[in-house]
């Protein structure tokens, strides 16, 4: 069964679809009969070749919006095409700070309900489905909309696997924002902080870093590792909030969810919050001195051992095969 | 500079250390103590550091519960805030975010020339995450989320918001709302003469009645949804567990040559 007609949220970064709009697109095909996107931003004409290749029949566009955070702006031109009766039966967003920020602003506007944080949506008498994991991921809790009016739906990174539809480019359409949802709220500058190399939710290896690294120096093993294995870095919240990495690196709950083919987590005890956003990777190696510590329960391979001294065999081993 | 009076969003939620449970009803079981937020401690802090900057101004605290839970609202009070306000109502019960929204946002109208107000970005127990940019929709005020760095000066709010690859430098005009991640300034333990102090500070209890609301907007009613299964999630299994004995790396390289990644 399916609905009619699903707006996902697109987001791209200098021209670039992200991950998640294509992972949402290829979901909103099983889920509706017709799939368009919407776009605050004005260089929609460039992303609509790749929209259209997954499935985006039509991409709604703002246009310029001078720099204005995409919150009040979107919504605002959301809740007028739902007012007009022109919007859709479902908005699906991703997890994502813009995500939250037009979802959560939508759902105000036009007295709405919203479910976040998805991992699996359908579709079950006519009306959308979504799943939420809480407790740490040990417990979903599936809920189903009532009521009139378009269900708002936020989805986890990660949920679902990107794939073309071998769609032609999406036509553009104008989504006229109005005026006084302007300027309210600005973006003065951009900073880009994720390291060199794979991106972390993208790469085939990640390698973690955690508290039991001990000091932020010895965080240079973890980056030289993951350069090594062509993966990407990342670390757990405690060394992000001591400022030892950037957020940018972050795993988790409230970080960034990753699946790669191996996770190594290096001196991480595995809470549930971290647990969430890495379980699903394919293969997981962890290093603890801990017996004891949480993360051995998920690991394949578990090494009870100090990364002072394990890191630096691995290192230099693989320093060696290359 | 100008008085700045700033309202924080607090939850009381159970301790996140314990293991949650849901009741019959799917609600999360909220019987055991409760406690502060801690993603919300760092939004008091931020709170009571701005208005000392400015020289005046009040924190006033805002908390929803169903049961007129106060032991939370009292650690943020001992922290140094000023006074609170308490939404306490049987039928809050199985609120969803906007319901939540709805209430905060008729709360905060009850406190008077506010200049900011700060939430976390998502709270330990629901992490929904929304609730901030409900809330601002329905108080009419701009707003900068996911700061992990706050500055005022000149009526102006200036945030790094976080972002998937990085942060924005963000501004906004006061009045504003704006949500604060873990981490944006190091929060304060409340002193022995806080937590005294906390004991006498105003807490001003209300039901949704007092503010005007109908009970139908919020609780399940409100909601507007309807879980239909609660189900365990496929646990993963650990597999081969080993001590390190000077060759824990071999092994590692021989797991990664059988999976090709090298
Ligand atoms: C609402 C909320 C959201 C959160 N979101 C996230 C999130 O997104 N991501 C996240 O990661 N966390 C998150 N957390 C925090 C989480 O609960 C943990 O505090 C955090 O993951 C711990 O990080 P850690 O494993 O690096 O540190 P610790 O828990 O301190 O663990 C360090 C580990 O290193 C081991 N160790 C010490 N020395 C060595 C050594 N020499 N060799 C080998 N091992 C050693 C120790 O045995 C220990 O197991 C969140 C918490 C809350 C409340």
């Amino acid at each position: 069964m399916t609905v009619s007609k699903i707006w996902v949220h697109a987001e791209a970064l200098d021209g670039k679809v992200s991950t998640i709009t294509l992972e949402l697109l290829a979901k909103a095909r099983e889920l509706g009969d017709t799939v368009e996107a919407f776009y605050g931003g004005a260089d929609a004409e460039a992303i609509a070749a790749t929209l259209g290749a997954h499935g985006a029949t039509t991409v709604h566009a703002t246009g310029d919006l001078g720099g204005t955070l995409l919150g009040v702006p979107v919504a605002a031109a959301l809740a007028a095409k739902v007012a007009a009766g022109a919007g859709p039966d479902a908005f699906l967003f991703g997890t994502t700070p813009d995500g939250r920020d037009i979802a959560g602003r939508l759902s105000a506007k036009i007295d709405r309900p919203l479910l976040s944080n998805n991992v699996e949506l359908d579709v079950a008498d006519g009306k959308l489905v979504a799943t939420t994991p809480v407790f740490g991921g040990t417990v979903n809790v599936t809920t189903t909309f009532a009521g009139d009016g378009p269900a708002i739906v936020l989805a986890r990174p990660k949920s679902f696997a990107a794939a073309e539809s071998g769609g032609g480019a999406a036509a553009v359409q104008a989504l006229d924002v109005p005026a006084d949802a302007l300027g309210g709220t600005t973006i003065v500058e951009r900073h880009v902080e994720e390291s060199t190399g794979p991106k972390l939710d993208e790469a085939a290896v990640v390698v973690s870093g955690g508290r039991g690294l001990g000091e932020a120096d010895k965080y240079e093993m973890i980056e030289t590792l993951a350069k090594l294995l062509h993966g990407a870095p990342g670390a757990s919240r405690a060394i992000v909030d001591a400022g030892w990495v950037p957020y940018a690196y972050q795993v988790g709950q409230t970080g960034k969810v990753v699946k790669p083919t191996v996770y190594m987590a290096c001196g991480i005890s595995g809470a549930t919050q971290h647990l969430v956003g890495m379980k699903g990777s394919k293969n997981i190696i962890a290093i603890n001195k801990d017996e004891e510590a949480p993360i051995f329960g998920v690991a394949d391979l578990g090494i009870v051992g100090d990364v002072h001294k394990v890191l630096p065999k691995l290192i230099e081993a693989l320093q060696s095969r290359s | 500079m100008p008085p700045m009076n700033v309202v924080v969003t607090v939850k009381q939620i159970p301790d996140p250390a314990e293991p949650g449970s849901l009741e019959g009803d799917n609600t999360l079981n909220r019987s055991g103590k409760l406690i502060l937020d801690e993603a919300d401690s760092y939004g008091v802090e931020m709170a009571l550091q701005l208005v000392a900057a400015a020289g005046s101004g009040e924190v006033t605290l805002v908390s929803v519960t169903a049961n007129g839970e106060v032991s939370g609202l009292r650690s943020a009070l001992a922290m140094g805030a000023d006074k609170a306000v308490l939404v306490s109502d049987d039928a809050i019960a199985g609120s969803d975010a906007l319901g939540t929204a709805k209430v905060l946002a008729a709360a905060i109208g009850r406190v008077e020339g506010v200049d900011l107000v700060l939430c976390a970005v998502e709270a330990s127990d629901g992490y929904t995450g929304t609730v901030a940019a409900q809330l601002s929709e329905l108080l009419g005020l701009n707003s900068a989320t996911f700061a992990k760095h706050v500055e005022i000066a000149d009526g102006k709010v200036k945030v790094q918001r976080q972002t998937e690859a990085g942060f924005d430098e963000v501004v906004t005009s006061l009045p504003a709302l704006v949500s604060v991640t873990a981490g944006v300034v190091e929060p304060r333990y409340p002193s022995f003469k806080g937590i005294m102090a906390a004991k006498n500070k105003p807490v001003d209890q209300v039901t949704l009645a007092d503010l005007g609301l109908d009970a139908s907007q919020v609780g399940w009613g409100g909601a507007r949804q309807t879980i239909t299964a609660v189900t365990p999630a496929p646990a993963r299994e650990a597999g081969e567990k080993i001590v390190d004995e000077g060759d824990a790396h071999e092994k590692i390289v021989a797991f990664l040559e059988e999976l090709k990644v090298i």
